[in-house]
């Protein structure tokens, strides 16, 4: 229990009241305004959708490129709930849940065959399976197929907030924990891996199937915030989309994530009027980042207050 | 009967354009392993380059066909130089990613240039219908037919027949051997992209001329299709590529034919998984151990 209340475990808490504080006390104010806010809300389940595609391929390395599969099946669990049970906060957590437990089954069937396949013969196989899971959506009755679903506001900032928050603690939880250190092994080096006794298998599937109901969190905040969904919002250029971030960011640290999600959402809003320029810039910087930096911003590295404690101890004790 | 035939044959033209595409997929694969995700972009250029031809400088089909082949050439090596090379010994999920940007560069950047909307794409021959029975096949169809019959068996003759194509076989087997035997092996990969890209502008300026419109986003779905017949058939191997061209081709037409065109583009994702698991070698390929 006395790890529970260690230092860097307080400051973290800091951290996270305290730009909750900030940010509540900006949009009171009216500095954030309603414009501001939609960028928050993009912001927030961006991230979500982020980082839990890097605990697949950055921190498990197994590419995957049907994320936005997952996001559908959030939205629309979602969406029906919010349209057919309840409305207001129940119907998005219940929507959330139920979202999450398709996706977990969702993520085992396609789990179980692909995740047998490597490298880009996976990317394929997933994004074939995004796509399908995209198309069943469009052709349901429940769905409303192409037209999509209108929805009544449900999901506050403050809702994207604390879902992000649990979100990444999960994750950050899991990365290092034994489960977490097996899934490194599985990335470093898959058949060592299997000779230390890991089975590999049964990580890969464990880091896919969180990664993909932390996605349909994402997407069930998504239909809750945006009014509108569609199943040709959720195509796999969103899987590419979000694949940007993680490569950014770089791919296996979730500090990374965070960094260039808000930094391709700022640049996204600076740019809003230039929309096709966008997209050049977008396809140049992947380009370049891969030929000149295929680590991305940050690596593997993460923040953590621990290791910025020992830098200040150690100047505190040369000071004195 | 009659249906079905008629359903044959457009998905024979549907075929053979997918086949023109995969086969570059499957060159380019079995040479340096990278899955180029920018070849389906290539294609939507190809028939860029078609309709400037036609509706710019006002000439006919076959120079449209040959113009945007060599452009098509000159971009696909362009490419390689700039993106490729200097990952040739990254990951391939660097190389993939990298792939993927280049086809966001290439479909924003025809967005901007040539406007995001659909262009039509003028008729460059007379079209007639040709009835065989009660089957309808259009000029438009045998022209498609007789091209992508061509290239292929020019592309059989360069890759078994000539030295270029004997060093291109022996890249693909063993890249560091061949170096030391003597082959150019930048120049056989730059050579590879190069009658890669140019079948894809063969098979861009056909679409246009077959279904008359084009659009920058053109490529995505079917370079992906093209991508799912070159792993039927067995991705690395020239004759799979073909023979998945267009088996997915008649595959699509006959689900649009006999059951819902929603469901087609599913139906190709689930050969593609079934394929996958089933015999992810491919149709034609054989199955290697994998060594520690």
């Amino acid at each position: 229990m006395k790890n529970w209340f260690k230092r860097t475990n307080l400051l973290w808490l800091a951290l996270i009241v305290s730009t909750y504080v900030i940010l509540n006390v900006l949009i009171s104010t009216g500095i954030i305004n309603n414009v501001y806010q939609t960028v928050l809300l993009t912001i927030g389940i961006n991230i979500i959708l982020a980082i839990s595609l890097n605990l697949i391929i950055g921190i498990t390395g197994q590419f995957s490129l049907g994320h936005a599969g997952f996001m559908i099946i959030g939205a629309y669990s979602c969406g029906v709930v919010l349209k057919l049970v309840a409305g207001g906060t129940i119907g998005v957590l219940l929507g959330m849940l139920i979202g999450m437990a398709i996706s977990a089954a969702v993520a085992l069937v396609v789990a179980i065959p692909t995740l047998r396949l490597r490298g880009d013969y996976l990317a394929i196989a997933t994004l074939g399976f995004g796509e399908i899971i995209r198309i069943v959506v469009l052709n349901m009755e429940v769905t409303n197929g192409a037209a999509g679903l209108i929805l009544p506001k449900a999901v506050s900032w403050h809702m994207v907030y604390w879902a992000m928050v649990i979100c990444t603690l999960v994750i950050v939880n899991f990365g290092i924990s034994a489960h977490g250190r097996a899934c490194i092994s599985v990335r470093e080096d898959e058949i060592a891996a299997e000779a230390m006794g890991i089975n590999t298998t049964q990580y890969k599937i464990l880091a896919f199937v969180i990664g993909a109901m932390i996605a349909s969190v994402a997407g069930a905040l998504y239909a809750g915030a945006f009014y509108v969904i569609k199943p040709e919002m959720f195509t796999y250029s969103k899987s590419i989309d979000i694949l940007v971030l993680v490569v950014f960011g770089g791919m296996g640290s979730i500090t990374g994530s965070f960094i260039s999600t808000v930094l391709v959402s700022l640049l996204n809003t600076a740019l809003q009027q230039f929309s096709s320029v966008r997209m050049i810039v977008y396809g140049l910087a992947l380009v370049v980042i891969m030929v000149f930096r295929p680590s991305g911003l940050l690596g593997r590295k993460e923040f953590s207050f621990d290791a910025l404690l020992k830098k200040f101890d150690k100047k505190k004790g040369a000071a004195s | 009967m009659t249906q079905f035939l008629q359903q044959m044959i457009n998905g024979l033209s549907l075929g053979s354009i997918y086949a023109l595409v995969a086969l570059g997929y499957t060159m380019v694969y079995g040479i340096i392993k990278l899955i180029n995700f920018a070849h389906g972009d290539i294609y939507m250029l190809g028939a860029y380059i078609g309709f400037i031809v036609t509706t710019k400088l006002g000439l006919g089909f076959v120079p449209a066909l040959l113009i945007s082949m060599v452009g098509c050439a000159i971009i696909g090596m362009t490419i390689e130089r700039i993106a490729y090379k200097p990952l040739r010994h990254a990951t391939r999920i660097t190389a993939l990613i990298t792939a993927i940007g280049v086809s966001y560069f290439l479909e924003a950047g025809t967005q901007r240039v040539m406007g995001a909307g659909v262009q039509t794409f003028p008729n460059v021959f007379v079209n007639e219908t040709i009835m065989l029975g009660n089957v309808r096949i259009s000029t438009q169809q045998i022209v498609i037919f007789v091209v992508t019959i061509t290239l292929m068996v020019a592309l059989q003759f360069l890759v078994n027949k000539t030295k270029i194509g004997r060093a291109m076989r022996a890249v693909s087997v063993d890249g560091d051997a061949a170096r030391l035997m003597g082959v150019n092996v930048n120049a056989v990969i730059s050579f590879t992209f190069a009658i890669g890209s140019a079948l894809a502008g063969a098979a861009g300026v056909l679409v246009g001329v077959y279904y008359n419109s084009i659009n920058p986003l053109m490529g995505m779905l079917p370079g992906i299709k093209a991508f799912i017949a070159a792993v039927f058939g067995g991705i690395g191997i020239i004759p799979g590529a073909m023979l998945g061209g267009f088996f997915i081709g008649i595959v699509e037409t006959m689900v649009a034919g006999y059951g819902s065109s929603l469901w087609k583009d599913a139906v190709v994702y689930i050969i593609l998984i079934l394929i996958l698991i089933i015999k992810p070698a491919g149709l034609l390929g054989k199955n290697t151990k994998e060594k520690v």
